[in-house]
């Protein structure tokens, strides 16, 4: 994997990126959800192997397990659980505003790109050798993000803590069976 | 030699298909993971940036922005169960109760 890196980064820089963003246009513009997810998983790993030229080894692991394993196989539960009931999926599945949202994001595109590059000639020069090491020694990168994450990072590492039980307890009561909520004409009765 | 700024124009490119997809779909699904690509594009300019000066600030950044991001899918994905509940339906304009 040195080897790769080190010496084809380029050509692995662009194998990536374009296949990153045919995912990306697959996930906008495919009709089917279920090929939508496996678009989108696509992107994710493309963009776990941009992780990696960077260097980011340890949030290349994260990204395919959280995003790959986790997020998408969620995303796959939902649309087989909706599936069964309604979703054509040839049914129009565009908004009637699609060209000018197009247009819209396109510029959008435009005015952060020419932000972002400005940027982007910013201050440099940081060694790569500073993401993989302890106080001075070389021992990788989990351990030192690891490091940083538990020193510096200690109290925001904690306030998301309390984010994710949030989230938790948001899912679990948005799931619960309220008869409040039934639709009308009670189909969900069990 | 791939620097920053190739980085960030994959990254461009990635978050204005987000934001088009968040846009034109009328799906809740394909707008939630429309959303996943933005925050894709985030944590690219992330690790572009952290790899350029050297700080491994951006990727614990990173970190809390996958860790946010399987928050929003988890409540998202509540809501649209929700919503399939409440109107039989996850198409987003048939949920227009609140237009005036």
């Amino acid at each position: 994997m040195d080897f790769l890196t080190a010496h084809f980064a380029t050509i692995l820089f662009y194998i990536l990126a374009a296949l990153t963003v045919a995912g990306g246009v697959g996930v906008i513009a495919l009709k089917n959800p279920v090929h939508c997810a496996l678009s989108l998983l696509a992107t994710f790993l493309m963009v776990a192997g941009l992780f990696v030229l960077r260097h980011a080894e340890f949030l290349a692991a994260v990204q395919v397990l959280v995003y790959a394993g986790g997020i998408l196989v969620l995303f796959l539960f939902v649309i087989m659980l909706v599936n069964i009931k309604r979703m054509q999926p040839e049914q129009v599945f565009l908004s009637r505003l699609a060209p000018a949202a197009v247009m819209a994001g396109v510029l959008l595109g435009g005015i952060m790109a020419c932000l972002l590059l400005i940027g982007s000639f910013g201050p440099t020069g940081g060694a790569t050798a500073a993401l993989q090491s302890v106080q001075g020694q070389n021992l990788g990168n989990t351990e030192a993000v690891g490091w940083v994450l538990y020193t510096k990072y200690l109290v925001p590492f904690e306030v998301v803590s309390v984010v994710l039980l949030v989230a938790m307890i948001g899912a679990i009561i948005f799931g619960r069976r309220d008869p409040a909520l039934e639709g009308r004409g009670g189909r969900m009765e069990r | 030699m791939i620097g920053a700024a190739h980085y960030v124009a994959l990254s461009v490119i990635l978050f204005a298909l987000g934001v088009i997809g968040v846009m034109v779909r009328r799906n809740m699904i394909m707008v939630l993971m429309a959303l996943e690509l933005i925050f894709n594009a985030a944590n690219l300019n992330l690790i572009a940036f952290s790899d350029r000066l050297g700080d491994l600030s951006g990727q614990v950044l990173a970190i809390f922005v996958i860790t946010i991001a399987a928050a929003e899918a988890a409540i998202g994905l509540g809501l649209i169960i929700a919503l399939m509940r409440l109107k039989d339906t996850i198409t987003l304009d048939d949920a227009d109760e609140m237009r005036g």
